[in-house]
């Protein structure tokens, strides 16, 4: 067979996982090779036309915060920004935009076609090759080989992807394009397990058919933030989004045609995401809600097409037609393209280690949809990760593994490799247990040496960061440093300011703990250091919610000492028949890498973890005798 | 290997009822301060000032000051004790309720309650066994998990676990609500205010306080199960009495400071004290000061948590056996056939039809036959008895119920701070932990699972 090249590393598929994963490897130093199925799709969003939101949009920031791409992209190209969850606390504050869908994914191949050593083409992989459980190959429809020290599976929902359109069948991949039918066999072959998932989109309709006199206006924010730590210059909110409401008639046709849903009719055999129901589940399992709201929100600036958030669904087109003309300002709407369900072949991510590689194939890497995930933006966190890790593997450098207090990326990657998932898992924040330390606003300071010791962080990055990390504790300590005394001519300035007197001595950093005063107030009376807007914000963080910050750190910091104590691979689990059997067969499939790791999986008690640690103690204590013994001899 | 000395761990060292004696057993750092912090030297000196293998003689004080228990404390530095970190046993009087009081104190003072086998373990990570006995170790693990899985399978369904599983769910709820608002802000989600957060998170420390006050004001665990003894004269009550006490190496003893006009006696019974009530004999007579006796009969049964009814199996059943069964018809009994070794005369037909559920049990103080099943029917009848089961609650529950308690608590706080809603849920998700850690389940998938059920999410 022809062999038609070699890379270090070579990534399947170029969507959001795609991209960070290739960008990363590229960057970082190494011949990198990016395939998919159409150049036209790079970077395509196939279903909704949004980036971030609660836990996503932390993603997005770590990402950035690595030295990713997402974030500057997302900065660059949408239409409209929102700071969700103000009202709350800090570390739930979430940035959401709309995205211009065709702006996004040209100014993305841009970026990709002018990265030094990655190459970018058109093909369809249809065969892993693995010798001596280390990656080989891959070769193409067409037959030719492309060599590889590393490959990094990047399929998303194409693995035997097939449509469902109510009683219409028919294999293919997202948004009209083809689907990967053989590539899940060559991976079957080489021993990975699958799992079969399902999820689905609305219909996008014609903004010309739309009565939005009869919707709410949904505008963007006036103070616009930006995604990445890197971009400036505020953007333009361009568009509006807008909100209506599903009634009684909408539901009384969903409920009519029931038998009609594939879901229903047991056509569909994948499982779905209980967070993004379709819309005939939410009458089924909410059958008193009286209305569901749906957002009509555009793809972009230069199309009519609008996406219809939270009808999801893949009834038949008449039946789509019919209810979609029941809701207020859709009465003349004109479907441009249906909603529909898509099932696919995704693996189980029990079979990955942390570093996003596979525990038995050296070299072979897995991210985003493809590993059981959902979102562009949970795929974008797994791409850059495994794309640093293949490059630490191509250099022989030790991995990057973030840990569940430093980063949503590291509870996402800990989460898929540790429990499992059996829907397509989406992040939220209720899922990390250190939410305050994993702040939107602080994902470069926990995160922006990681990409710097890769080698993603560029020197301009650096030193933003190094700044705002010295203005930080330049205030810090300035702050709490200086006393401040009762007196008339304090207490008056203080009283100006409408933040109350003092009575006893404290240092000035206390003031910050008082609701509603800030850094910048401050600064009218006091002399203290000037610094940068985003460094005020984090000092007023800090001081603020400083109790309940130390609380989390301290926590962080008592488990990071079992996160810390590795497990040797290759233990018998099957053996230690003082483990419960529960514990032994899950240990045995999860392997985990540290004991912090296997008292997370669940049906592993704490006796079993004890269990698990003298047996550790003996192995090592029946080695160094053995070992003593060979010595002597 | 000696690692330095792990957190402070405590537990009850001795098997459950069974010794004259309990030992309390600390291990860890902060063991000897902890110790010091509860207990009162009859010398007056302090726990960190004597010397190694020191054995003192003290009091252990509840956290108001008043007397526990006298004691024994023995202390053991490191590295020359079993785990090799500073051991502190304190030995109390044994029962139920003493060890459990001072168990509770060295944990309200900053000890964790210890894992199954978490003393043998830490004596073989840190060297004091060696490599020999480390399968025994293992055995050892293994066998106190099964033990505890044995006794929850038991509780499940016990009303105890209803109870934490209802609080759990109160719980769950109030967190899972606020994490949809966090999650799903563009959600169409019912909003939540922060005055019915209070009042959630209030009706939860209610219940708290309820299964802990529940604890305290328990008349079992302070007065001990009442168990009246009943039966004409000569039926055996005082040879039955005086078994029962001997077999189960009871301390039989006069309360000091109880008024009473009968002599009452302690036994006790698989940990639980038990308080026996002696009644007057019961004989058919019109006599005035018999008739008062009758009355104060009454009393007694109706005080007692459980009636031991004892019918002479020797003699045919008469008129004096007919004004028992009146007395006790409709109290929780277990009815006693006695002097089984004597030929059989009493018709048992003629009682049994009074108690439905129960069969009478034959017994002989002479021969003890007998003897065992009685033992066994008291503990289950104890345990069957609604309401008072709090006896039954381990150390793990309170221990995790007071921390739920201080998160609720702190939730309340925050609450008062108004500073987002996302930081109530910090405090509450403790409180689900701390439950959780006696099931085993995972928090993060509880509280999504919550979500998911409750509120129709997809934007």
């Amino acid at each position: 067979m022809f062999t038609a090249g070699k890379y270090d590393v070579i990534v399947i598929g170029a969507g959001h996982a795609g991209i960070e994963a290739a960008l990363a490897s590229a960057r970082i130093g190494c011949k990198t090779l990016m395939t998919t199925l159409s150049l036209e799709n790079i970077a395509m969003m196939p279903c909704n036309p949004s980036i971030g939101g609660p836990a996503k949009g932390h993603l997005v920031r770590e990402i950035d915060a690595l030295g990713g791409q997402m974030g500057l992209t997302a900065d660059k190209t949408c239409i409209q920004f929102r700071m969700l969850n103000t009202g709350k606390g800090a570390a739930v504050h979430a940035l959401r935009a709309q995205a211009d869908k065709k702006i996004y994914q040209a100014v993305m191949k841009e970026i990709c076609e002018n990265t030094d050593n990655l190459d970018i083409k058109q093909l369809l992989i249809e065969k892993i090759i693995v010798e001596n459980k280390k990656i080989a190959a891959v070769i193409t429809e067409t037959g030719e080989i492309y060599q590889a020290t590393t490959v990094i599976l990047a399929s998303g929902t194409y693995l035997k992807g097939r449509i469902i359109i109510g009683e219409t069948i028919y294999d293919g991949g997202p948004n009209g394009q083809r689907a990967a039918i053989n590539l899940s066999d060559s991976l079957k072959e080489i021993g990975i397990k699958f799992m079969r998932f399902k999820t689905g989109t609305p219909a996008r309709v014609d903004g010309r058919t739309l009565d939005f006199s009869k919707m709410e206006i949904q505008k963007g924010d006036e103070n616009i933030q930006n995604f990445s730590f890197m971009t400036d210059i505020p953007t333009k909110n361009k568009t509006f989004c807008y909100l209506t409401y599903t009634n009684n008639k909408t539901h009384e046709i969903l409920k009519k045609n029931l038998h009609r849903a594939p879901m229903a009719n047991g056509i569909i055999e994948g499982t779905g995401p209980r967070y993004c129901p379709s819309i005939e589940s939410k009458i089924i399992m909410f059958p008193d809600k009286e209305r569901h709201q749906l957002f009509l929100e555009p793809e972009g600036l230069n199309t009519q097409e609008y996406y219809v958030q939270g009808m999801s669904t893949s009834m038949p087109m008449d039946v789509q037609i019919e209810f979609l003309h029941t809701i207020p300002g859709l009465e003349n709407a004109k479907i441009m393209r249906p909603g529909y369900a898509i099932e696919y072949d995704c693996i189980d991510p029990l079979q990955l280690k942390p570093t996003l590689e596979f525990k038995g194939i050296a070299g072979f890497f897995s991210a985003g949809q493809s590993n059981g995930t959902s979102g562009y933006e949970e795929a974008a966190a797994q791409g850059i990760i495994a794309g640093i890790n293949a490059a630490m593997f191509v250099k022989g450098k030790e991995p990057l593994i973030l840990k569940r207090s430093e980063g949503y990326i590291g509870v996402l990657i800990d989460d898929l490799i540790t429990k499992g998932t059996q829907e397509p898992y989406r992040m939220m924040t209720s899922r990390a247990e250190y939410r305050l330390l994993l702040r939107q606003d602080n994902a470069d300071l926990r995160l922006t040496p990681h990409g710097r010791s890769v080698g993603l962080v560029s020197n301009e990055r650096w030193n933003r960061f190094q700044t705002k990390k010295a203005e930080i504790e330049i205030a810090t300590s300035y702050l709490s440093n200086t006393i401040l005394t009762p007196s008339k001519d304090i207490n008056d300035k203080l009283i100006s300011l409408n933040i109350g007197e003092i009575r006893n001595t404290m240092p000035l950093s206390e003031l910050l703990r008082r609701p509603n005063v800030t850094y910048e107030n401050l600064q009218t009376i006091f002399d203290i250091p000037q610094i940068s807007t985003e460094a005020q914000f984090q000092v007023e963080t800090n001081f603020y919610y400083e109790g309940y910050i130390k609380k989390q750190t301290e926590l962080a910091l008592k488990l990071e000492k079992l996160e810390s104590k590795l497990i040797p691979q290759g233990i018998p689990y099957e053996n230690i028949l003082n483990l419960r059997s529960e514990a032994r067969e899950k240990l045995a499939i999860i392997k985990p890498r540290s004991i912090g790791q296997a008292s997370r999986i669940s049906g592993v008690s704490p006796a079993d973890i004890s269990v698990l640690i003298v047996w550790i103690e003996q192995q090592k204590r029946l080695q160094s005798i053995t070992q003593l013994k060979h010595h002597k001899i | 290997m000696i690692q330095i000395q792990g957190d402070t761990i405590s537990a009850i060292a001795t098997a459950f009822g069974e010794a004259g004696i309990g030992i309390i057993r600390m291990s860890g750092k902060q063991a000897i301060d902890i110790a010091d912090r509860i207990f009162k030297s009859v010398n007056g000196k302090k726990l960190t000032e004597v010397k190694d293998r020191s054995i003192i003689l003290g009091r252990i004080m509840d956290s108001k000051g008043a007397v526990i228990d006298e004691v024994v404390v023995l202390i053991m530095r490191s590295p020359k004790s079993y785990t090799k970190e500073d051991i502190v046993e304190i030995q109390c009087h044994g029962g139920l309720m003493v060890t459990q009081k001072v168990l509770s104190r060295t944990l309200e003072e900053g000890a964790r309650l210890a894992e199954r086998g978490e003393f043998t373990k830490r004596a073989f990570l840190n060297g004091r066994l060696d490599l020999s006995q480390a399968q025994a170790v293992l055995d050892i693990i293994q066998a106190k998990t099964n033990e505890a899985l044995k006794t929850a399978e038991d509780k499940l369904s016990g009303k105890m676990t209803g109870e934490i599983y209802k609080l759990k769910q109160q719980i769950l709820k109030i967190i899972a609500h606020i994490e949809a608002i966090i999650d799903f802000p563009e959600d169409d989600i019912e909003n939540l205010t922060l005055n019915e957060i209070t009042n959630e998170v209030t009706t939860a420390i209610d219940e708290v306080n309820e299964l802990l006050d529940f604890e305290t004001k328990s008349k079992i665990l302070t007065a001990g199960i009442e168990v009246a003894i009943i039966g004409k004269p000569n039926v055996g009550k005082s040879s039955l009495l005086n078994l029962l006490s001997k077999s189960e190496k009871a301390i039989v003893t006069d309360i000091p400071g109880t008024t009473r006009d009968v002599i009452e006696e302690y036994i006790n019974i698989q940990g639980v004290p038990i308080k026996i009530l002696d009644t007057a004999g019961i004989h058919k007579s019109t006599d005035k000061i018999e008739e008062i006796g009758i009355k104060k009969t009454k009393e007694k049964i109706m005080q007692a948590n459980l009636v031991l009814a004892l019918f002479d199996g020797s003699r045919e059943f008469d008129n004096e056996d007919e004004t028992i069964i009146n007395l006790i018809k409709n109290h929780n009994v277990i009815v006693l056939l006695t002097k089984c070794d004597l030929p059989t005369k009493i018709d048992s037909n003629k009682i049994e039809i009074h108690f439905p559920t129960e069969k009478a049990i034959s017994i002989s103080v002479k021969t003890k036959d007998g003897v065992d099943i009685l033992r066994q029917n008291i503990t289950d009848k104890i345990k069957n008895m609604s309401g008072d089961l709090a006896f039954i609650r381990n150390a793990r529950e309170l221990e995790a119920l007071r921390h739920v308690r201080k998160n609720l608590e702190e939730a309340k706080d925050t609450i008062a701070l108004n500073i987002g809603v996302d930081f109530i849920s910090i405090d509450l998700r403790s409180a689900l932990q701390e439950l959780n850690t006696l099931t085993g389940e995972s928090v993060d998938e509880d509280i999504i699972n919550e979500i998911f059920s409750k509120f129709c999410i997809g934007k």
